[in-house]
């Protein structure tokens, strides 16, 4: 099995740097191993792709970067995630409210609370005690225009995000964890619920986006991985079996079984 | 091996009874469930008959008694502020009554609604699952309490402790008066009542309120956990506006059950009926007076006995009215996810 190492290829010139180092990763839900013995990293300004068949952890190992899996009783983590890269601190050591507030996450389905479009993007930093309408005023305006929703809303601030299209749903969403200016953006297969047309209008953004955040995301569409994705970490049965950059994942893998994964002999 | 036929085939309807028996049957059945459900149903739409048709007469008598008009006697009913039907000379105002129910209510949502609402935060946000197991049986047994019980409780422990705090407060601010001297909460009054009401509507507020929370789909919760939010502001800034129509309901329910609260009031808000809004007074609730006219020997036909039915129609509408709007809250927040 190829480890995922350090010196990764580096696709351009410029030097990578790293945001997020996963070593040595075990997790359990309530005792049973869901993770196995994880090493990834997360290059920062990248697109990271997280594929692999139903049920071999995907969602697990994205949820252990916001710590998601510390709302509910009975999980256990073993093992390091580093965040950051010239002072690296292991996030599992960390307060999970401070982890979330520096990475943000987009989830499968659209989730906009029942509040105002204004105050869904506004609510990150309502929750961090800031209340300055002339900042919120601006980073409301900034994130709707990151994640390409501006114009499409900018009359209508005040009416509530549940009435937008599921597409516009997803990108507020997008735009409210965009919001707090986070270090890492996790997305959880964020299009699998919308048609194609508004598919291929996330997947723009999230290629635009990747100047200015870094992204993980889980896919089950490996034409989207293609896409969008710089590295792409191929997960079997709860481990790693290859990471290399996307390129390579899909033209020349090292290992059997994901060549038969990308090519659609399984999963 | 197997050549014994299966005990379902076709070619054995021996045990089956004949086809004309078993039709009947079945219309038999259908008959009594029908009659079991419909049952509820007659027996509400009589008591709604029996209501409207004995307040008809009561007001045909007063009219009779005061010589005026129906409209005269609907501006009495709805205007005066003294209620004697029993007594000549005799004076049919319901606002005496309405506003012993309002007051004791009043008190009785300023214990039940704020603390009904942290309670099901409480249970549904921050609870660990072994605390909830062992809460929610508690408030289960709490509502199944018989309400004269906690009537006994509002006079007998309630109402002396609120004299004690009062007079202690007094002492507190202008000391050194002789005892006689300070204000004395009197034996019978609606504060003591409405907060045992409140008391009383508290496990009900609470267990619908948490229902209404924990009906909130989990990708709300997560997404406001994901922006780094606290569970207290997750509860508050998400949960509550998502299960805003759900938890009205909750309240207006709660509400409803406190309008129609019998023991409590009758035992410690007293029976004479007054209009007043202060609920250190003590006054006869709408239930209350229902329940002190008919302890009496009433001669059937009487005027006393037809005034119950006339403040029974104000309760059947101030309830029916709630639990409507209780009703349509709740439909409202199982339509929204
Ligand atoms: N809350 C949970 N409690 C116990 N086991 C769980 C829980 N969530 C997931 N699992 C198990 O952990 C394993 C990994 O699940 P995970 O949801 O991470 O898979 P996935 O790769 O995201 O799959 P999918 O592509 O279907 O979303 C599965 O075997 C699943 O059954
Ligand atoms: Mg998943």
């Amino acid at each position: 099995m190829v480890k995922p190492t350090d010196s990764v290829v580096a696709t351009e010139n410029e030097p990578l740097k790293k945001m997020a180092q996963v070593r040595n990763l075990n997790f359990y839900y309530s005792g049973k191993l869901a993770l196995k013995n994880i090493n990834l990293p997360v290059y920062e300004k990248k697109v990271t792709a997280l594929i692999g068949p139903s049920g071999c952890g995907k969602t697990t190992l994205l949820r252990s970067f916001n710590r998601m899996h510390d709302l509910y009783p009975g999980n256990r983590y073993e093992g390091e995630i580093w965040l950051g890269d010239e002072n690296p601190r292991n996030l599992l050591q960390m307060d999970p409210i401070e982890v979330r507030m520096q990475i943000g996450m987009v989830f499968q389905k659209p989730n906009p609370f029942p509040k105002s479009i204004y105050e869904n993007i506004a609510y990150g930093l309502r929750v961090r005690g800031i209340n300055n309408r002339a900042i919120l005023d601006e980073v409301v305006e900034r994130s709707l225009r990151s994640a390409a929703l501006w114009d499409e809303v900018k009359d209508r601030l005040k009416e509530p995000g549940t009435a937008l299209s599921g597409g516009q749903q997803q990108r507020l969403c997008i735009a409210r964890a965009l919001a707090t200016d986070p270090a890492i953006i996790l997305f959880d297969e964020p299009t699998s619920a919308l048609d194609p047309i508004a598919t291929v209008s996330i997947e723009n953004l999230i290629v635009e986006l990747k100047d200015q955040v870094t992204i993980l995301i889980v896919t089950h569409n490996m034409q989207q991985a293609i896409r969008i994705s710089q590295f792409t970490a191929f997960m079997y049965l709860g481990e790693i079996v290859e990471y290399n950059d996307t390129m390579s994942i899909f033209t020349k893998p090292v290992e059997q079984k994901t060549a038969d994964y990308v090519s659609g002999r399984f999963g | 091996m197997l050549e014994q036929p299966l005990p379902y085939s076709t070619k054995l309807p021996v045990a089956l009874p004949s086809r004309q028996v078993r039709v009947w049957r079945e219309r038999i059945i259908a008959g009594i469930l029908f009659l079991a459900a419909i049952s509820s149903v007659v027996t509400t739409l009589v008591i709604i008959y029996i209501l409207f048709a004995e307040t008809v007469i009561f007001f045909e008598k007063v009219m009779e008694i005061h010589q005026e008009s129906l409209f005269e006697a609907l501006v009495e009913f709805f205007t005066s502020t003294d209620w004697s039907p029993l007594i000549e000379p005799i004076s049919i105002g319901i606002l005496p009554l309405l506003s012993g129910t309002f007051t004791t209510c009043f008190v009785a949502s300023c214990v039940a609604i704020p603390l009904g609402t942290i309670a099901a935060i409480y249970l549904s946000e921050f609870a660990p699952a072994k605390a909830r197991e062992l809460l929610k049986p508690i408030l289960e047994i709490l509502a199944g309490i018989p309400t004269v019980v906690y009537g006994y409780f509002a006079l007998l422990v309630v109402t002396p402790f609120l004299q004690k705090i009062i007079l202690g407060v007094q002492q507190f601010f202008s000391p050194g008066k002789e005892p006689w001297e300070y204000y004395e909460l009197p034996g019978f009054n609606m504060l003591g009542a409405g907060i045992v009401v409140g008391l009383m509507v508290l496990p009900y507020v609470t267990s619908l309120t948490e229902d209404a929370l924990q009906a909130v789909p989990v990708q709300l919760r997560e997404g406001s956990y994901a922006m780094g939010a606290t569970r207290l502001q997750t509860a508050i800034k998400v949960l509550m506006p998502a299960a805003a129509s759900g938890i009205v309901a909750a309240y207006i329910l709660g509400l409803s059950r406190a309008i129609g609260e019998t023991m409590i009031v009758s035992v410690a808000a007293g029976l004479q009926p007054k209009f007043t809004f202060n609920p250190l007074e003590g006054a006869s609730t709408t239930t209350a007076f229902i329940v002190s006219v008919s302890l009496g020997d009433l001669p059937h036909g009487s005027l006393e006995y037809q005034s119950i039915f006339a403040a029974g129609i104000m309760l059947f509408f101030a309830t029916l009215i709630l639990n409507v709007a209780g009703y349509f809250f709740s439909r409202r927040y199982r339509e929204v996810y």
